[in-house]
């Protein structure tokens, strides 16, 4: 596969970067979902620790004091990995190995992933729950808290609020023709799904990828798309915006290539994650293609701070993008209001 | 008749403050200049239980600013080289302890608040289900617990008052611990949660019965008709999502709003906040401070999309929660406990029962013409 003769060069700038785990090992099934499991072994003693029971009626029962969700779990940068000239993608382990071993989560869950001093933001954790070394975020530079952390270098402490928000239903994606559309930074959740699918992969009829970034040097996972390209287990489908030098695959914004792609509705799910400009046109592209709103799965980008329903920034409506998504399917995003 | 009515002679109340004072933190309404305030209760002051306070209570669950926890980070211990007996470099020990300590700040402990308005007590049980809801928030749930909250019946009502409208009532037996009421001789306390019990033990106090129960009834017979009629909201949670495409209402609304964020700063319900990390060398905070939904910057995505830009879009979030999100998250509660203060202190006259009843009228008109 010569098609990453440019973007290969990202891939010669990150550190050490490990091979891709084969396909189908560590393909456990993820446990039932169990939000708080992380939290009930915060590393703190929680802040209230020991408060008494509350007794009102009109008050919560549980004792404030045994789960505090703003602690973070400590965390240790072990792999940093530049992607493109703004997304750096950091590889952590928590530091206390039993909570590492205990953690769960599922494919589209997000986290908190903060660096003490420079403050928090949210990201995927791209990696699948199947291939459980590290947590993996992709961090695209893009303010304050973003810019610290593409300071981060192996070994430095990180704090993770993890796991946080709603998944991709991927029960009830089972036994349909999968297409997955990824656009720029967007690839980041549909990669923690892609791989959670190939290490089920007799539980999904056909599954196509689209990948497109504005050039070859904005495409992150380079590294990965050799193997993308050449398994025998998915279809996988490059662009770029603009022709390039070198560049053997796609030429097109991805809702023409989808389009010409023409992936069958009848039985399918289309999953597709990205600017919210390509978002719109993808849906539209979909909608020609006659996939229904049932059909079409997305996640929504919002402001967040607390990252559990408290804060009140991330509202659509009367829904919380940080816990009730940020997962969608297109048919609940039209019964929301227009304020996306 | 409720048999563990308490009395307070007016002339006790100060001594019956002191007192509690001495196991507990004890706040109440206090005139600062041209405002009332809740400050420690001083007892070479008077408290301020007849004028509504400016500020809300809520900044006594719900900080201003606060820590959600200290973090330092630890030197790694000086290890100095030292040699293998063959003369090699021996390797070093990891330090044990972990790089980053994180301490979680003190909380203060048991507090009694008298004398605060219904309504506002009416705010603090709008908070309960947002911060012990799906996740629990231990900084307010601990707050919460320890606090005393004692509501004193309002025997008058502002021009900015509508607490009726949205389910208050000027004597709020719903909301508070205890309710107390102002008699021509003392205050009748009724307690109303068994926190109560924890500040009604002292023998300052003496029971009440039948004539001040009845003689607090007709004072809050009065306040309740001074109040006038509570126009009907039913629907109020339908009407304004309907409208949230009709951009003429929206900017007609807000035309004059200039985005300052008094009314979210002042209201006792509005419980949005941020998070940011204040460091010095090796050591910091993680602060959550109150934020404020009418801020452009508040939705702003790292993106640069912004997906409530401009202020119509802000203030129809702000209603719409108050009145129609709210609502359908929380069984029907209206987040706004008509305390008035947003009409009262903005600086522009926008009036939210005015935009509310606006928008009642204008989603039936629209209704009945589309049949
Ligand atoms: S106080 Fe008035 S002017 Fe200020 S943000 Fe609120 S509505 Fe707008
Ligand atoms: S919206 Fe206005 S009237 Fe309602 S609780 Fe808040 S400040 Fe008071
Ligand atoms: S991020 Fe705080 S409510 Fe969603």
């Amino acid at each position: 596969m010569a098609n990453v003769s440019k973007s290969s060069r990202t891939a010669g700038q990150k550190s050490a970067p490990k091979a891709v785990p084969a396909r189908g090992k560590n393909g456990f099934k993820p446990e039932e979902k169990k939000p708080d499991a992380a939290q009930t072994a915060a590393p703190v003693a929680a802040a209230a620790a020991g408060a008494p029971q509350a007794s009102h009626s009109g008050m919560p029962t549980r004792n404030p004091g045994a789960v505090n969700p703003y602690l973070p779990h400590m965390a240790t940068v072990q792999e940093v990995i530049k992607e493109t000239h703004n997304i750096m993608t950091f590889r952590v382990v928590l530091n206390d190995q039993e909570v590492m071993k205990n953690f769960h989560f599922e494919p589209g869950q997000v986290g908190q992933l903060s660096l003490f001093g420079a403050g928090e933001a949210t990201f995927v954790i791209n990696s699948s729950p199947t291939r459980r070394e590290y947590l993996q975020f992709s961090v695209m530079r893009a303010g304050e808290v973003t810019a610290a952390l593409h300071g981060l270098r192996p070994g430095d402490t990180v704090g993770v609020r993890a796991p946080l928000g709603n998944h991709f239903p991927y029960q009830a994606m089972k036994g349909k023709d999968i297409v997955l559309i990824g656009g720029g930074i967007g690839m980041a959740p549909i990669r923690t799904l892609l791989y959670y699918m190939l290490d089920n992969r007799a539980d999904y009829g056909k599954i196509t990828l689209l990948y497109g970034a504005r050039s070859p040097q904005d495409m992150a996972y380079s590294y990965e798309l050799p193997e993308w390209l050449s398994s025998k287990d998915m279809e996988c489908v490059l662009t770029i915006d603009r022709e390039a030098e070198g560049w053997e695959h796609k030429v097109g914004l991805i809702p023409n290539v989808l389009l010409e792609m023409a992936p069958q509705p009848d039985n399918a799910v289309a999953v597709t994650c990205g600017p919210p400009i390509m978002i719109k046109f993808t849906l539209e592209a979909l909608a020609k293609l006659r996939f229904a709103p049932e059909q079409i799965i997305t996640t929504l980008e919002r402001r967040m701070k607390c990252g559990i329903g408290i804060c009140g920034r991330c509202n659509i409506g009367e829904k919380y993008v940080c816990v009730d998504g940020p997962v969608f399917t297109y048919a609940e995003l039209q019964g929301l209001p227009n304020e996306l | 008749m409720n048999a563990a009515l308490k009395f307070l002679p007016h002339e006790h109340l100060k001594a019956w403050l002191e007192e509690l004072a001495g196991t507990m933190r004890v706040l109440a309404p206090q005139k600062e200049g041209a405002a009332v305030v809740y400050r420690a209760f001083d007892p070479s002051r008077e408290p301020e239980l007849i004028r509504k306070p400016t500020e809300s209570a809520k900044h006594i669950l719900f900080p201003r600013s606060e820590a959600l926890f200290a973090f330092h980070k630890k030197k790694a211990p000086f290890a100095p080289d030292s040699l293998n007996p063959d003369g090699s470099q021996a390797e070093k020990e990891e330090p044990a302890t972990p790089a980053m300590e994180l301490t979680p700040p003190e909380q203060p402990g048991p507090t009694v608040v008298f004398g605060m308005t219904g309504c506002d007590a009416g705010g603090v049980t709008t908070f309960d289900p947002v911060y012990g809801g799906r996740y629990q928030d231990p900084y307010y749930l601990q707050r919460r617990e320890a606090t005393v909250l004692i509501a004193r019946a309002c025997n008058e009502a502002l021009s900015t008052c509508f607490c009726t409208w949205v389910g208050g009532d000027p004597a709020n037996r719903r909301d508070a611990d205890i309710l107390a009421t102002r008699l021509e001789n003392g205050w009748l306390l009724e307690p109303l949660t068994e926190r109560a019990e924890r500040v009604l033990g002292s023998t300052l106090l003496g029971d009440a019965g039948e004539a001040e129960a009845r003689e607090a009834e007709a004072l809050h017979a009065k306040a309740r008709a001074a109040i006038g009629e509570a126009p009907d909201l039913t629907g109020i949670e339908d009407a304004l999502p309907a409208l949230f495409d009709d951009k003429d209402f929206w900017w007609s609304e807000s035309a004059a709003c200039l985005a300052c964020g008094a009314c979210t700063y002042l209201c006792p319900t509005c419980h949005c906040f941020t998070i940011t990390d204040e460091k010095a060398g090796l050591s910091g905070v993680r602060l959550r401070a109150w934020d404020t939904c009418m801020a452009a910057l508040y939705t702003l995505e790292a993106s640069g999309h912004n997906p409530r830009g401009q202020k119509a879009a802000r203030l129809r979030n702000r209603v719409g929660h108050k009145f129609a999100y709210f609502l359908k998250n929380h069984q029907g509660r209206i987040s706004c406990c008509g305390c008035g203060r947003c009409i009262k202190s903005c600086p522009s006259s926008v009036d939210i029962r005015r935009i509310v009843l606006n928008a009642l009228k204008r989603a039936k008109g629209k209704e009945a013409a589309n049949g």
